[in-house]
């Protein structure tokens, strides 16, 4: 066996493509579990995150809770979730959203800390009320970092959510799982290379929309990471 | 499991010599990968900081690197370097620390005012003289930076080598999830968040050591 023929097994399985162990439908179970956690966690994380940049209160307590979220391994969380929950979206989703809210936190106040104060000033001395500078003027300005905050955290929860498998839910993790519990790798490294397919999509998505759907003015000042 | 409290206490009393055996077992797959990283990494930034054509491409590799999905990534090795063993999630383990190192490398590098080589130079420093005592050093507020996301990155991503039955510490998640008993998780997730503490506090003071004028801490560069 070798690399081509497991390739061409698992694209040819009939099984692989229609019906509810297809292709299409697990990158759609997997887009969807990673796109209803990135929600969630950008509901959380952003205004807050924009907030306490605005305010400038908290920023310590933001920098060390992201370091210390890094440490959290997403298995141990997605296993005890479960336990603790039962099998359902909501017990994966809970760890998920933890994995990608902190990034869009420190992502949200980078940016609007990053904003020019100079314009900030600019902006309340012509009259804007505090709400109204953090919408029209900090917000625009943040947009590259926070962008670039929405790549990392949308990468991580693609790659995590394989793990989701683990413990019963559906995606692109299930042929990884299952493979190597029925040790037909052919499925196992099909689901992978997915998998990986599907994160560097995201990357390559993520690199246009800030090079495209960028203001004019805010493309030149991205910083490479 | 409506029964079953979160920790059992006395089952962690009875397995600490298994838990310590764990742990040692973490420490090594997931900390040998940041050391070897660290040594290519800073032989690989200096051609970078010497040559900067070669680093835009090497960047634009390791930041696809750092994308890749570790599950994926184990699974894909395991025809070449088999199921269970610690190359299987050390290798890929290795890039990761590579990808977030080498940035941190280059940059720590290039911040080394001009002046300051210049000075060294005419003070009589050779090259080499000058990049051990000089810029080196004054990179090492950058690399420690660097050093602290990769380690701490790596203790957690370590875990998931469990899935293809070498995690270490994350042998206690599945563990776990297959009897449903939810003390060996906690007590996992607890020692993984601890040695993932030690390693930062370890780091923290090698910089202190290290770079006693580095006082403010300077940008990891995630």
């Amino acid at each position: 066996m070798n690399w081509l023929n497991w390739l061409s097994d698992f694209f040819t399985d009939p099984d692989h493509l229609s019906g509810p162990d297809s292709i299409a439908h697990r990158v759609s179970e997997h887009l969807l579990l990673s796109g209803e956690a990135l929600l969630y966690a950008a509901l959380l994380a952003v205004p807050l995150g924009l907030l306490i940049g605005y305010t400038g209160r908290g920023v310590t307590a933001v920098t060390a809770l992201a370091g210390a979220a890094r440490a959290l391994p997403t298995l141990g969380l997605v296993t005890l979730a479960v336990l603790l929950a039962g099998v359902g979206d909501t017990a994966v989703l809970m760890p998920l959203v933890a994995l990608a809210a902190p990034p869009l936190l420190v992502a949200a106040v980078e940016g609007v800390r990053g904003t020019d104060p100079d314009v900030r000033d600019a902006a309340r001395g012509i009259g804007l009320t505090h709400p109204q500078v953090l919408r029209q003027v900090c917000l625009p300005s943040a947009a590259p970092t926070l962008l670039a905050g929405f790549r990392t955290a949308t990468v991580q929860v693609i790659a995590t959510a394989t793990v989701a498998a683990y413990v019963g839910l559906g995606g692109l993790g299930r042929y990884v799982i299952d493979g190597l519990a029925t040790r037909q790798y052919a499925v196992t490294v099909g689901g992978a290379l997915l998998v990986v397919l599907l994160a560097v999509s995201a990357q390559l998505f993520f690199a246009l929309l800030a090079r495209f759907a960028l203001p004019p003015g805010l493309r030149a000042q991205q910083r490479p990471r | 499991m409506d029964d079953e409290p979160i920790v059992r206490w006395y089952w962690i009393g009875d397995h600490l010599g298994y838990l310590g055996h764990l742990l040692a077992d973490h420490a090594v797959i997931a900390l040998v990968p940041v050391l070897i990283g660290l040594l290519l990494a800073v032989p690989l930034g200096l051609a970078c900081a010497r040559y900067p054509r070669l680093y835009q491409p090497l960047s634009a590799v390791f930041n696809i690197v750092y994308a890749l999905p570790s599950l994926a990534v184990f699974v894909v090795l395991i025809p070449y370097t088999g199921l269970a063993t610690q190359a299987t999630v050390m290798i890929p383990l290795t890039f990761y620390a590579l990808a977030v190192l080498l940035p941190t490398t280059v940059d720590g590098l290039r911040a080394v005012p001009d002046a300051v080589r210049q000075a060294a130079t005419a003070m009589g420093y050779g090259p080499w003289h000058r990049l051990t005592s000089v810029e080196l050093p004054a990179a090492v507020p950058y690399l420690i930076a660097g050093l602290r996301v990769a380690a701490v990155s790596s203790i957690s991503l370590a875990s998931v080598g469990a899935l293809v039955g070498r995690g270490g510490l994350g042998y206690l998640f599945v563990d776990g999830f297959q009897r449903t008993f939810p003390t060996p998780i906690v007590a996992g997730i607890a020692l993984i968040a601890v040695l993932a503490l030690a390693v930062d506090l370890l780091l923290v003071a090698a910089r202190r050591l290290l770079a006693p004028w580095a006082v403010r801490e300077k940008g990891a560069g995630s």
